[in-house]
């Protein structure tokens, strides 16, 4: 019976354009409505001990967040299911729930890189797409910049390609990009470097690669 | 038929990535009701008139949410304000106003319930109507359109914005809001006309149907008459009340981004006694109701198990005067201590008892500091607005909040009450001096004293409703008499600009030819006038100007008393005769204490004497 639970959880419909606080606070409600032994940090104002690995980008979905709970006493994994499954809002869903030694590193740092699936709003041709992904592999560097930081965004893209047009004919594209700490890839931008409108476009994360 | 969910929706997703805080704009939140539209009878927008962040802890608003889609036949959905960044994408993307529960476009309601809780709302109501593509003027509304209602403490003086809205709701909504829906039901079936449906609607006690009205002017700009229709239309419209509160709301939505409440709110008391002549919410808000200790301490059960929130907010107009007290903070000590909650009670008297409810509700960590409000610094002053506190219970009040353990205090005063001179402000220098020496003797060093500033502004339907605002200058000289005085590093002055509180002063008490203002200061562009870095002074003036209306008129006026007030027709019960009664004692500097004690006849009782046989005896805490 573990202290230490890892969930895997959904982030799908409106509650994608929460923020990853205003998560973490969607979050600590939905633990004190479970009932759950929460552990609480010491100090002057408690907070509830959890911890979300690698912040989703606002507006993108996903199927594959993580977050771990630390609790008072042992807890099971089905009954943890259960209890938050009554009380979550809309759009998060627990898929997976896995006890974690209490004291293994947090899975913020075990993140090595996310596989997104991005979906364009607008119609584009296959070809032309296809060739500016190609193009953009190709590059040797790939300078951009981030928040008035100049950077090489190549070295973060693991993987990238032009995937068949969805069932509405929207151009789709899969990429891994890299989200070590202070070497996150980020699909907006490589959106962007291809040419295409970022804010145009929705993004699904659908796997975690942990170290 | 405006454009479908679907289309709003694709729509939105284009648009939503490019905002700040879009989370505002998409609904989804936890313990929101979605309802199939179809097999719905009746379909009720509910619009706080602000942004999201403001409007989604509105406790009025959640009520009359609960309270419809208690119903089978009506589904009741939210809109709010967009930032002017959202607007402008919305209406480049050519997006109607829409719900947030199901998408649908605003115009494709029944019923629009707009709340006005404060004038400053004004221009954004207009701005709501436009962006749902709904004409602005009753007049120009057909049969197609949906009916336009408002609510909220302003309507109290509802004429400002009288062309725009269809009804009024005068007083409180809980019962009212079903007698509405039932008769724009029964009008629907019917097939009546538009005009049908408002003489209908007249009829609903508490409604006021502005359209049913004739007012005409004096050469001079003040009113000749105000007369109904026919007889069979009320005059004057008397206020709504409910003879017992009901349970409280539970239910309350939980918002997915931060707000800025983020709590469980349980009204506690409806009403005050106190009398305070500057209250607008003391003399409308009659008579005072209170929840049992039990109901409440259930409701924040129910609540926290319903929301999981770590706040909560206890409110009324005067905690420390519900009669209960001492058991309510024993209470919700027992049951809540030691699961990590904020309590909030505001509105504290200045007596060392507020301390001690204060420490007891430690083990609950009481939210924020110690705020104390004298609203005035000499006694004479207070003897003025009806506060009769002494200078000596203010000093033995600050000494005990510091020898519990507080550092900071916050003081509230108001500047500009009536027959207020340069040595009553002086008095609030003297007196916050004071008081932080007191506390520096018992803290130390890190005494902080925070002073808030008001400006006095005159509300219809108060003893104060006939005098006049200060003028800007006054204003501005008091206010540099304080900054001067008050500039210390233990004290922290906050204040507003003296032209802030104008556009408030016009329209609190406007007649029906400001709406002529309102609407050309909202086409300039006015909108969000209660954010003061939005709020825009010349714009307004423009507006009067364009009008030939004189803003003075209307704020720096005394009125003679027996003057024809633009809200006459509208009766909180509380009788003008005792309005003007208090407002002579008030010169003469004469005061009313709490009238749980003795009754001042200020006409409650005989006007609601059927309503309050419903109840038990003690109910109302009226002698």
């Amino acid at each position: 019976m573990p202290y230490r639970i890892r969930l895997t959880y959904t982030k799908n419909g409106p509650i994608r354009y929460s923020g990853h606080l205003d998560l973490y606070r969607i979050w600590e409600r939905a633990i004190r409505r479970s009932h759950l032994p929460i552990a609480f940090s010491r100090g002057f104002h408690p907070q509830v001990r959890i911890s979300m690995a690698c912040a989703l980008p606002l507006g993108f979905t996903s199927q594959c967040e993580l977050i771990d709970l630390w609790f008072v006493e042992p807890v099971s994994l089905d009954g943890v299911q259960v209890a938050l499954a009554l009380v979550l809002p809309p759009g998060l869903e627990i898929l997976q729930t896995q006890a974690v030694d209490e004291h293994a590193p947090p899975s913020q740092t075990q993140v090595r890189s996310s596989l997104y699936q991005v979906t364009l709003l607008d119609p584009l041709d296959f070809t032309w797409l296809d060739g500016q992904v190609k193009q953009l592999l190709a590059c040797p560097e790939i300078r951009r910049v981030w928040r008035e930081k100049p950077y090489d965004l190549r070295p973060y893209i693991e993987d990238l390609e032009c995937l068949s047009e969805d069932d509405q004919g929207l151009p789709r594209l899969s990429m891994r990009l890299s989200a070590r700490e202070g070497a996150t890839g980020r699909p907006e931008e490589v959106i962007d470097a291809l040419g295409a409108d970022a804010t145009q476009a929705r993004v699904d994360r659908i796997a975690l690669f942990l170290a | 038929m405006g454009l479908s969910p679907q289309a709003i929706e694709n729509r939105l997703e284009r648009i939503l990535l490019r905002v700040q805080k879009p989370g505002r704009y998409v609904g989804g939140e936890l313990n929101q009701v979605v309802k199939p539209w179809d097999k719905s009878r009746t379909h009720v927008a509910l619009i706080f008139p602000d942004l999201y962040d403001l409007g989604l802890p509105n406790l009025g608003l959640a009520i009359l949410y609960d309270g419809l889609n208690r119903r089978d036949d009506v589904l009741a959905e939210r809109a709010y304000s967009p930032w002017l960044d959202m607007e402008t994408l919305m209406r480049e993307a050519q997006i109607p106003l829409y719900s947030l529960e199901s998408k649908h476009a605003i115009a494709d309601f029944d019923i629009i319930g707009i709340t006005l809780p404060y004038e400053t709302l004004y221009t954004n109501a207009l701005n709501i109507l436009d962006l749902a593509g709904i004409p602005l003027y009753t007049s120009e509304r057909g049969q197609e359109h949906p009916l336009i209602i408002a609510g909220g403490q302003s309507t109290y003086n509802p004429e400002p914005m009288s062309p725009f809205f269809d009804a009024f709701v005068i007083g409180e909504g809980e019962e009212v809001i079903h007698d509405i829906v039932d008769i724009y039901q029964d009008w629907k079936d019917s097939g009546g006309s538009r005009q049908a449906l408002h003489e209908q609607l007249a009829h609903i006690p508490g409604v006021y149907v502005p359209s049913l009205y004739q007012v005409s002017y004096l050469d001079d700009g003040r009113i000749a008459s105000i007369t109904a229709q026919d007889d069979s239309i009320p005059m004057p419209v008397v206020k709504r009340v409910l003879p017992i509160l009901p349970p409280p709301v539970t239910r309350f939505l939980v918002p997915s981004v931060d707000v800025v409440h983020n709590r469980v709110s349980v009204e506690i008391m409806r009403g005050c006694t106190r009398g305070c002549r500057f209250c607008h919410a003391g003399m409308v808000n009659r008579p005072v109701r209170e929840r049992p200790v039990a109901e409440i301490v259930q409701a924040i059960e129910t609540a926290l198990e319903c929301t999981g929130h770590e706040e909560i907010a206890l409110l009324s107009l005067s905690s420390s005067d519900y009669t209960h007290i001492s058991e309510l903070v024993r209470a919700v000590n027992e049951k809540f201590a030691g699961r990590h909650l904020e309590i909030s009670l505001p509105s504290l008297r200045i007596e060392s008892f507020s301390i001690d409810i204060m420490d007891q509700l430690k083990s609950v960590r009481p939210s924020g500091g110690f705020t104390l409000a004298p609203e005035a610094a000499s006694e004479r002053m207070r003897q003025i607005i009806n506060k009769p506190i002494s200078h000596q219970q203010i000093m033995d009040t600050s000494r005990a909040v510091f020898e519990h353990g507080w550092n900071s205090l916050k003081l509230y005063f108001m500047i500009g009450h009536p027959s207020e001179t340069m040595e009553d402000v002086q008095a609030i220098i003297d007196l916050c001096h004071e008081i932080m020496k007191e506390g520096k003797k018992i803290v130390g060093k890190k005494v902080k004293v925070s002073v808030g500033i008001g400006t006095f502004i005159p509300k219809a339907h108060t003893p104060f409703q006939w005098v006049s605002c200060d003028s800007v200058d006054q204003v501005r000289q008091k206010l540099s008499l304080l900054k001067q005085g008050l500039h210390h590093p233990n004290l922290k002055m906050t204040w507003n600009q003296p032209e802030d509180s104008l556009l408030e002063a016009w329209l609190a008490r406007g007649d029906r030819r400001l709406a002529d203002v309102i609407y050309r200061a909202w086409k300039k562009g006015a909108k969000f006038d209660a954010w003061q870095e939005q709020y825009r002074f010349p714009l307004w003036m423009g507006a009067f100007t364009e009008t030939g209306l004189d803003p003075t008129f209307y704020s720096h006026r005394t009125r003679d008393l027996d003057e024809i007030l633009p809200w006459d027709h509208i009766s909180s019960a509380v009788q003008k005769n005792f309005l003007a009664k208090d407002y002579g004692w008030s010169l003469e500097g004469r005061s009313r204490l709490d009238c749980r004690e003795q009754c001042y006849a200020c006409g409650i009782v005989p006007t609601f004497t059927e309503l309050r046989l419903q109840t038990a005896g003690a109910d109302w805490k009226c002698p």
